[in-house]
């Protein structure tokens, strides 16, 4: 390899690059416009559910109970009704996603010690916001249970009584359960693929569709400096996007980050040549820009996004597809990401992960460098 | 003039079918994407790997331990003596939840004070962690209030009877709440999204890029029939794609379909309307094949991310509520989701439909009045 031709194909590489503003612009405004879409508007906390409430009691006690609901953070009054047709209506257009329905003898037969079901309608087609909603309703409801149940012993016994037990919770990392401050380190492994993807994965297919790989293979130019050269300006814009990333992380976005700077970037570098070997190798594989632009969204993107860890929890995947999470590299940076923000672990911990994201990347390279041939047809 | 549309539609169809790696992306790929995406999005928390610490080690302790594990919520995976291990647990994630219940448990029990119970969850998925802490109070308070009951019992003789209160939930559409059934109509979507739309984008600038465009103008046939002939491909095999995947849904997947298939197919076809008017749209503002692709990203990652898809459209600003509207992708999912779970048709959809109609039918117009400037 002389590093002399490998100048040469980077400087060509960097005028095609930069001769495209609009695709250098978009390389920069995706990964923002990821971070701000995720910072800002995208979460998964489940807040203010809709409720629509039928009251048939109507008394003080069933209002202070309707009351216990609709006053907590977790639910917002969307209505109240008297019949079913309503919350049906309500819960078809998605006005609701909640439905609570007290019955006539709420008062009288909580006074007269006879058993009171309270009924609770629940949209569940979205499984995870009915999870949750679901919690939170069962939570205020064993409350207010539990007060009536004790009300009712001291009104007896006469004496004040404790609950036995108590659940005193403790959150270690991440202490007020904030999502951004998941979500926002694990987008850099997001990010990082993206550039792969968009910008490495046309970079040798686009050099076959027109018809210029031909000028490249009459030139003494060997496939390893093709490819090293071919790496170096994206290599460039994955670290410019790198920094943005962690800027904005720190001051726009204030997740804390607990370990060391350093580890950090050098570990994002190291993925960053991870991702952009793989997105080479789709390229040289693909041949057209059409089937390798396709080929990165399913090898690169989708499973950065869906099977890392990112968003959805490795832990809850069936146990064939948790294995096939090991061969995503994204999942070993997701750990490595979180790990250094949130949990502040070092190299002792996160050791195992990164020898994993060297040895893809090594993988990929050397497959991208043995299956670019330089020949026609 | 159906000669020349049908010179056109053979000539794509060739160009599609030709390549064997464009027939692996088009028809292979989405199977394996809606499988293996099927099993993956899955918010589903249970068997949470927990560690507990039970310095105690008395009955009631390990009945809450017990209790904790019978739950589903919560697998017991280690027993530890220290809070350092605990610590190195967390750290290396094998764990995501501990339980720690420290000495004098069972004699505050007894004594009619308050014992506490210690959990720990790893907050660095704070989604789990939420679910783990809720599900860890609701068994928590369950068992203390038996513990009060039986104690109360115990003072006053067999006699006495607690007030009892109860909540009965009935679920709609989703009886076992598996977040399966949620999520592959929408994968479903996002796949006809990215075919649909990256073809019709691409394969217009291909034309442009590699010099075949100039060929086209000087042939006789006129810009309907070329973009007609550069969309309906691309809108059959969008409606193959979604054949395909809605049999998988029903016959894989299992889930429910409860609406009527007519009106999917009817949506559907609106819906491609959007996703090639898009794509279309897209290709006269580019030049090369890169920045299409970029341009369509674009595109698709607002689309697919403030869809609703994964994070709920109630939960983001009231103003990127608003701008959802123009979303086809987020009325497409309310319709899909519509007819698979909850069964309902047009008498609820028809706002979604119409959106949808709408804003297929500008962004086309758009595309095709923008047309006119690159071919001739």
């Amino acid at each position: 390899m002389k590093l002399r031709r490998v100048r040469a194909v980077a400087r060509k590489e960097f005028l095609h690059v930069l001769r495209d503003p609009r695709s250098l612009i978009m390389g920069l405004a995706i990964p923002m416009l990821l971070l701000f879409m995720f910072g800002y508007a995208l979460t998964l906390d489940v807040d203010r559910v809709p409720l629509i409430v039928w009251d048939q009691s109507a008394t003080p006690e069933s209002r202070e109970f309707v009351e216990r609901f609709t006053g907590s953070r977790y639910f917002d009054l969307a209505g109240t009704t008297d019949n079913y047709r309503t919350i049906e209506q309500a819960i078809d257009t998605r006005r609701a996603l909640l439905a609570l329905v007290v019955p006539t003898g709420f008062t009288r037969d909580l006074q007269a010690n006879r058993p009171v079901a309270v009924q609770l309608l629940i949209d569940g087609s979205d499984a995870n916001t009915a999870t949750i909603a679901l919690g939170y309703a069962e939570f205020i409801f064993a409350g207010y249970a539990r007060e009536i149940r004790l009300e009712e012993l001291q009104r007896r016994g006469g004496q004040t009584l404790r609950p036995p037990l108590a659940v005193e919770p403790r959150v270690w990392f991440n202490a007020d359960m904030l999502s951004r401050n998941a979500i926002v380190p694990g987008l850099i492994a997001v990010i990082m693929m993206v550039i792969a993807a968009l910008l490495t994965s046309l970079t040798v297919a686009r050099e076959w569709e027109n018809g210029t790989m031909e000028q490249l293979i009459a030139t003494p130019l060997t496939g390893p400096e093709l490819i090293v050269g071919k790496l170096v300006p994206y290599f460039c814009i994955g670290v410019f996007d790198l920094a943005l990333c962690v800027l904005v992380g720190r001051y726009v976005f204030d997740v804390p980050l607990r370990g060391a700077l350093p580890l950090l970037l050098g570990l994002s570098l190291l993925y960053l040549l991870v991702a952009l070997s793989l997105g080479m190798l789709i390229s040289i594989l693909g041949k057209t820009q059409f089937v390798a632009s396709q080929f990165a969204m399913v090898a690169t993107l989708l499973p950065a996004f869906l099977l890392s860890g990112f968003v959805f929890p490795i832990e809850n995947m069936p146990g064939l597809l948790q294995m096939v999470t090991h061969v995503i590299p994204a999942r070993y940076f997701v750990t490595i990401l979180r790990g250094i923000y949130l949990k502040g672990v070092g190299p002792t911990v996160l050791w195992s992960e990164a020898l994993l994201l060297a040895l893809f990347g090594l993988v990929f390279l050397s497959l991208a460098m043995c299956k670019f041939r330089k020949k026609i047809g | 003039m159906f000669a020349r549309l049908k010179a056109m539609l053979v000539k794509e169809f060739t160009q599609i079918l030709r390549n064997p790696k464009m027939r692996v992306v088009i028809f292979i790929v989405p199977m394996v994407q809606i499988i293996v995406f099927g099993y993956a999005v899955n918010t589903d928390v249970k068997h949470i790997a927990t560690a507990v610490y039970d310095l105690d080690n008395s009955v009631p302790s390990r009945e809450l331990v017990a209790r904790l594990e019978q739950s589903g919520y919560f697998d017991i995976v280690a027993r530890v003596g220290g809070v350092d291990q605990i610590g190195n647990l967390i750290d290396h994630g094998r764990v995501k939840a501990a339980i720690q219940i420290n000495h004098g448990f069972a004699a505050d029990i007894k004594g009619g004070r308050t014992a506490a119970v210690q959990v720990l969850v790893d907050g660095s998925d704070p989604n789990t962690a939420r679910i783990v802490l809720s599900h860890a109070v609701t068994i928590v308070g369950r068992y203390s209030d038996q513990l009060l009951v039986e104690r109360e019992v115990r003072r006053r003789g067999a006699a006495w009877q607690p007030p009892e209160l109860d909540l009965q939930i009935r679920t709609w559409f989703n009886e076992n709440l598996e977040s399966r059934n949620y999520y592959v109509p929408g994968v479903m979507a996002q796949l006809v999204l990215i075919v649909t739309m990256m073809l019709s984008a691409m394969s217009v600038v291909r034309e442009k890029e590699v010099g075949t465009m100039e060929q086209m103008i000087v042939t006789p046939i006129r810009r309907w029939e070329f973009i007609l002939g550069k969309t309906l491909p691309f809108a059959l095999v969008g409606y193959l794609n979604v054949a395909m995947v809605t049999a998988l849904a029903a016959f894989w997947f299992d889930i429910p379909i409860r609406g009527n298939l007519l009106l999917l197919g009817v949506a559907t076809g609106v819906y491609l309307l959007s996703t090639l008017g898009f794509g279309l749209w897209i290709s006269t503002v580019s030049q090369s094949q890169q920045q299409a692709m970029m341009s369509a990203f674009m595109f698709m990652f607002p689309a697919m991310l403030l869809s609703g898809f994964a994070f709920p459209v109630e939960n983001m600003p009231e103003s990127i509520q608003y701008l959802t509207w123009l979303n086809p992708l987020r009325h497409y999912l309310v319709i899909i989701r519509g007819i698979f779970l909850k069964g309902v048709g047009l008498a609820v959809l028809w706002p979604q439909i119409a959106v949808l109609a709408a804003l297929g039918t500008g962004i086309l117009a758009v595309a095709i009045y923008r047309f006119r400037k690159t071919v001739s």
